[in-house]
C-alpha cells in the first residue's frame, strides 16, 4: 500500500499519522507539500490535523483552496479514498467532498480530551477491523469541532448510513452529555456516499501504540493497509 | 485619472445557524449592565480594495469572491456595498 500525507503550511499531525501509518505499512508514506500540483500515485491521501494557515477566515477554509487540492479533489471523485483528521475533515467540509460545516464548540472551548465514539458500520476500508457498534476512545483536539448541516442534510447522512462515529457514553448511547462540543446528532465523522472519503474530528493516530495509552486507532490504520494493500 | 472601487464586505451567520460566540458576546453585555438586549450576532467585516471603475464588474467579482472563499454558504450570507474611492 502507497499512502500520501499532504502537509500545508500549520499542520502538525503529519508527522504522527506517518508514524502510525508506517507502523501498519512497514514503509514511510510520501509526504507531499501543499504547493505540489499533483499528489503521487497513491492508495490513500491523508490530509492531517494541525491549523492550516492558523484557521483564518474558517478552519481550513484556505487549505481548501491550496494548489494540490485540485488534484486530490479529482482523485477523491475517482474513488482514491481519502482520510480527513481534525483540520482535514474540516477541509474536506470546506472543498464539498463531505457535506456541513463545523462551527466552534457549543462551549467556546478548546478541547483536548479523550472521549468516546459509536463505530456506526465495520463495512468500510476504515473501519472494518472493529465492531458494528463497538465503543473506541480517541482523543479531540479541536476549537471548531462543532457539525452542523441543515436537517435535510442531516436526515439523508443518517438514511443512507453515512455516519462514520458519533460521540457516545461507555454503553454506546450517543447521549447529550457525550456529546463534547455540540455537534449536530452527535456527529463525530462522516463517509461521502461511496464510502471512500471519510473525515473525522478525534485523532485516530493519537492512541494507535501502546506507548500514546491506548490502541483504539490502530484498527483504523489496520483496515485500510488490509483493505488496500 | 484611474479611479478604484473599495468592497466592504459583511458576513453573517444565516437565520438558524446557532452562534454561541454571539450568545458569549450577549451575556458579557448583560453582566456589564447593557440591559434589554434580544440578541447579538457575531459576523466578519472585510475590505477590499478593487483597481476597477466599473461598479457591475466589481459587485460580480466580489460576489465571486464570497462565493468561492470568502463566505461558507451553509451557514453565512454575505452583503456586498461598493465605494468609489
Amino acid at each position: 500500500m502507497k499512502a500520501a500525507v499532504i502537509v500545508f503550511p500549520g499542520s502538525n499531525c503529519d508527522r504522527d499519522v506517518a508514524v502510525s501509518l508506517n507502523a501498519v505499512m512497514g514503509s514511510s508514506p510520501e509526504m507531499v507539500w501543499h504547493g505540489n500540483a499533483e499528489v503521487p500515485k497513491s492508495d490513500l491521501i491523508v490530509l492531517p490535523g494541525g491549523f492550516s494557515y492558523g484557521d483564518y477566515l474558517r478552519s481550513g477554509a484556505m487549505a481548501a483552496h491550496s494548489p494540490i487540492m485540485k488534484d486530490v479533489i479529482k482523485k477523491a471523485n475517482s474513488g482514491v479514498p481519502v482520510l480527513g483528521i481534525c483540520n482535514g475533515f474540516q477541509m474536506l467540509t470546506e472543498t464539498g467532498l463531505l457535506p456541513g460545516v463545523m462551527l466552534r464548540n457549543a462551549n467556546l472551548k478548546f478541547i483536548c480530551k479523550d472521549v468516546q465514539l459509536r463505530v456506526e458500520r465495520n463495512d468500510t476500508v476504515f473501519t472494518r477491523r472493529y465492531k458494528k457498534d463497538q465503543v473506541i476512545t480517541i482523543p479531540v483536539a479541536n476549537h471548531d469541532g462543532n457539525y452542523f448541516a441543515d436537517e435535510n442534510t442531516l436526515a439523508r447522512l443518517e438514511d443512507n448510513n453515512l455516519i462514520a462515529f458519533r460521540y457516545c457514553d461507555a454503553d454506546g448511547h450517543p447521549t447529550g452529555e457525550a456529546n463534547p462540543n455540540g455537534s449536530a446528532r452527535n456527529i463525530a465523522g462522516l463517509y461521502n456516499e461511496n464510502c471512500t472519503i471519510l473525515g473525522l474530528m478525534p485523532h485516530p493516530e493519537r492512541l494507535a501504540d501502546k506507548q500514546l495509552g491506548g490502541i483504539d486507532g490502530l484498527a483504523l490504520f489496520e483496515s485500510l493497509v488490509e483493505t488496500l494493500h | 485619472m484611474d479611479k478604484n472601487m473599495k468592497a466592504h464586505v459583511k458576513i453573517t451567520l444565516k437565520k438558524g445557524v446557532l452562534d454561541p460566540q454571539g450568545k458569549a458576546i450577549h451575556q458579557a453585555l448583560g453582566s456589564l449592565g447593557f440591559d434589554g438586549i434580544d440578541q447579538v450576532r457575531q459576523g466578519k467585516y472585510i475590505e477590499i480594495d478593487l483597481a476597477e471603475t466599473d461598479e457591475s464588474k466589481a459587485r460580480a467579482a466580489i460576489e465571486k469572491m464570497c462565493e468561492k472563499l470568502l463566505a461558507n454558504m451553509v451557514i453565512e450570507n454575505y452583503a456586498i456595498e461598493l465605494e468609489q474611492t
